[in-house]
């Protein structure tokens, strides 16, 4: 197959090309490794010998037509799928070295340590101010100056702070779609995690929302290493520096992002990113 | 027509009229209560006949109670000698007081054997502390036995002194309930101080005479005030007045025996209705009187709301608990779905079998218990081994913890997965999550729960019969004897003073309207305790209202 030929079809990858930097997985710095990782919702295998390396400080994207276990495999992540009955995980995935499965590991702990956004906005039926400050809140940390100032950087960070500014003690509820899902991330990355976990954080948006949370995750990746789960193709191609293509469970090609979309190794993958099925 | 019947419309129309049909009984129960009972304070005009039977003539005064039309052919069976041949006749019932003379507070008489009906307005009413009300003509009004005075001035004078003996009462009132009640209520404290020492191998001669001095002390603050009532009494017995009543008998009473006088056939529309309100406030305000036939049915509403309220805070904890468990800990398995059966069908128990189960085991066994650990200077006289408000309450408790139970976990079931995972991605634990954002968004259901707990437990009656409901309770369950609040107390509680004065008494006539005025007020307190937990509710609501998606 020749370079850059047919398999674009009206992708637009001009955002690939960030500079001129070279993205190599195997000179990236590891945050996650799985290793090996199976899991079985009941008798039903949902991943199957999972490997792969997430990178430091960059964003990770999977993606994968509805069902082929991306979503599940971010959810072992951070250890949501503790939560489903009758879940059966095997293998092992590491977190700066350590087994995240292992019976010595806080549950609680991982999760602040890796932060998560999900699908639908999920704000609490709360303040603006007290979405934000929850998860400091559960630390014991009440101290009305620390949490002023925490505040006010996370919504900073997540671009929301000159929107919401003037209203922090108003109902979270009344912001619209794409500002309550910059507060979850905000409320997220307030308790300054190490990993952020995106689950399709754009998919219930409208355009201009999705670009400005798109923003926001490219923003964001000097500070975390983000791992996204898109739908969108393009999505993908605009905000990620890796991308791992998943279908029925296993991961069937994981590289850099440029790489991925131009000159895909696996049939399947070519096949999925020109359309053919998915 | 079959087109209409596969519209549907049918349908709506029937589920339309059957909704109609409830409204209209619902507000028709209200109306009767509210013109039965609230009539029943308006001062009705007296009346003054004769009526001729057997060929005697007697004087009649009093107030006409019931108007009936009976058929004439029913009384001339029964010998009656009705004149003319009209087909019906009316009855009437004429309330003719006076019960200490006459025996009986009513007279039926028939309206042929009735001679002219007239309305003096020299005829006084006069309602008694006791033999309920005396109609009559004021004669004279006395001092110490001596004329002070007679015919028109007499009656100016009475409301006079009326309006002393009133103070005169309230004194009397206030050192017998109050201060002497205080010394009593210290002597029994000494005595079982006494006791108590006395169980514990403590007493020895220093505080034996420790608790002597005190006695002595109380005793002499006792005669004291003793001395001071004798006097009070002597003062109140000495105005009286002297009057005629209907079969002509001269009688002279005492003025502290009086609550009020009226001459309801002078007074004008204004002066009517202050005296209905002054009535109706009495009713709501007061104690008692006559075997709960007359005067107020304060206790009762406080004896009812109090009930209420420590039920309220008895078992929203308990139901919340259970059901944060059921839903939210237990493994959902057979033996989950066993326990929420056995719930369901707690709710279905008749009522007094949880009286009959509050009493053996909250009264004989908890109260006992609790008797021996932490009273036994009082035994034999049981403490909490009695039936009182705190077991009447934690009976009820007992009866609605169903409905809170169902009903907040189905406000549980109903928080999105998305809130909890959402606190839980940010570090929260289960029980973090449950408390900051799980239980604040299911409060409102706890609330619709809560309503539904008072509203069956306001309205209950036949199990605390059995745990702490009498019909005439010394004292409050809350007074100004430490400490305060008395849970071992007994109490009055509307729903039982309904059937207490309406089937219990023994001037059930008399009483019927206080009947359907006390109906008439539990249901407003109910309303009143309800719509109380529904603007509860509908704060929360509006405060953890979840978006619409």
């Amino acid at each position: 197959m020749t370079e850059n030929t047919t398999f674009t079809h009206g992708i637009d990858f001009s955002a690939l090309d960030r500079g001129t930097r070279t993205l190599r997985l195997a000179s990236e710095q590891p945050c996650i490794e799985v290793k090996g990782l199976n899991l079985y919702y009941g008798e039903k295998q949902a991943l199957k010998d999972i490997n792969m390396v997430i990178p430091r400080n960059r964003v990770t994207a999977f993606i994968g037509p509805s069902g082929c276990g991306k979503s599940t495999l971010l959810r072992c992540f951070n250890r949501m799928n503790d939560l489903v009955d009758g879940v059966r995980i095997e293998g092992a995935v590491t977190l700066d070295g350590q087994n995240i499965f292992s019976k010595s590991v806080n549950v609680a702990d991982l999760r602040r340590r890796v932060g998560m956004v999900f699908q639908k906005p999920n704000p609490f039926p709360k303040s603006i101010y007290e979405n934000v400050a929850y998860g400091l809140r559960i630390q014991g940390i009440n101290d009305r100056r620390t949490l002023d100032e925490v505040v006010e950087r996370s919504l900073r960070s997540a671009a929301l702070w000159d929107e919401v500014k003037d209203r922090l003690h108003d109902s979270a509820l009344g912001l619209s779609g794409g500002q309550q899902q910059r507060l979850v991330i905000a409320r997220a990355i307030a308790i300054e995690p190490e990993v952020l976990l995106l689950d399709e954080p754009a998919s219930a948006l409208d355009p201009i929302s999705t670009l400005k949370i798109e923003e926001l995750v490219y923003e964001l990746k000097s500070a975390y290493s983000i791992v996204i789960v898109t739908h969108n193709l393009q999505q993908a191609a605009r905000v990620s520096d890796y991308t791992a293509f998943m279908y029925m469970g296993s991961l069937v090609e994981y590289g850099d992002t440029s790489t991925l979309f131009t000159k895909p190794r696996k049939k399947q993958t070519e096949d999925y990113i020109t359309g053919r099925y998915g | 027509m079959r087109e209409w019947f596969k519209s549907g419309a049918p349908w709506i129309w029937l589920n339309a009229g059957a909704v109609a049909v409830s409204l209209v009984m619902v507000l028709g129960v209200l109306w009767l209560t509210a013109i039965r009972g609230l009539g029943h304070f308006w001062p009705a005009a007296l009346v003054e006949t004769t009526y001729t039977q057997d060929g005697d003539t007697i004087r009649l005064v009093g107030e006409i109670h019931e108007k009936s039309s009976v058929p004439a052919q029913t009384l001339r069976d029964a010998g009656h000698d009705i004149p003319g041949d009209r087909p019906t006749v009316t009855r009437y019932l004429i309330k003719v007081g006076n019960r200490d003379l006459f025996g009986t507070d009513f007279q039926r008489v028939l309206e042929p054997l009735l001679g002219e009906l007239r309305y003096p307005a020299e005829l006084v009413a006069v309602e008694r502390r006791e033999w309920g009300n005396l109609y009559g003509y004021l004669l004279a009004v006395k001092e110490n036995g001596a004329v002070v005075a007679e015919g028109e001035a007499a009656w100016p004078e009475l409301q006079r002194r009326l309006q002393r003996a009133h103070a005169l009462h309230e004194q009397i009132h206030q050192l017998e309930k109050k201060d002497i009640g205080a010394i009593n209520y210290a002597m029994e404290r000494l005595r079982l101080r006494e006791r108590r020492m006395e169980l514990a191998h403590e007493l020895d001669p220093a505080s034996l005479e420790e608790i002597a001095m005190e006695r002595q002390a109380l005793q002499a603050d006792y005669e004291r005030l003793q001395q001071g009532l004798a006097s009070l009494y002597e003062q109140a017995g000495r105005d009286s007045f002297v009057t005629e009543v209907a079969d002509g008998q001269r009688i002279e009473v005492p003025l502290m025996k009086v609550v009020r006088a009226y001459r309801p056939n002078a007074m004008g529309l204004l002066a009517k209705t202050g005296f209905y309100a002054e009535k109706l406030w009495e009713f709501v305000s007061e104690d008692p009187r006559e075997a709960n036939t007359e005067g107020g049915i304060f206790p009762a509403i406080f004896g009812t709301v109090m009930m209420v309220l420590i039920m309220s805070v008895l078992v929203t904890p308990f139901g919340v608990i259970a059901a944060v468990y059921l839903r939210e800990y237990a493994k959902q398995g057979p033996l989950t779905r066993l326990i929420r059966i056995s719930v369901n069908n707690l709710a279905g128990v008749p009522s007094i079998v949880y009286g009959v189960f509050g009493l053996g085991f909250f009264v004989y066994f908890l109260g006992g218990n609790i008797d021996r650990m932490f009273f036994p200077e009082a035994l034999p006289a049981p403490t909490f081994g009695t039936p009182g408000i705190l077991w009447s309450s934690l009976t009820l408790a007992l009866l609605t913890v169903p409905v809170v139970i169902v009903a907040t976990e189905e406000g549980l079931a109903r928080v999105p997965r998305a809130i909890r995972e959402g606190s839980l991605a940010l570090g929260a634990t289960k029980a973090e999550t449950l408390w900051r954002t799980v239980l604040p968004i299911a409060s409102p259901a706890m609330m619709t729960g809560l309503i539904l707990a008072i509203a069956r437990a306001a309205g209950e009656v036949a199990p605390l019969m059995l745990v702490g409901v009498v019909k005439l309770a010394p004292a409050l369950p809350v007074d100004g004897f430490a400490p305060f609040v008395h849970l071992d107390r007994k109490f009055m509680h509307l729903g039982f003073h309904i059937y207490d004065v309406g089937f219990q008494s023994p001037n059930v006539k008399a009483a019927r309207p206080l009947v359907y005025a006390t109906a008439l007020l539990l249901v407003c307190i109910i309303m009143l305790l309800n719509f109380a937990a529904i603007y509860l509710r509908n704060r929360l609501r509006e405060k953890y209202r979840l978006m619409e998606s």
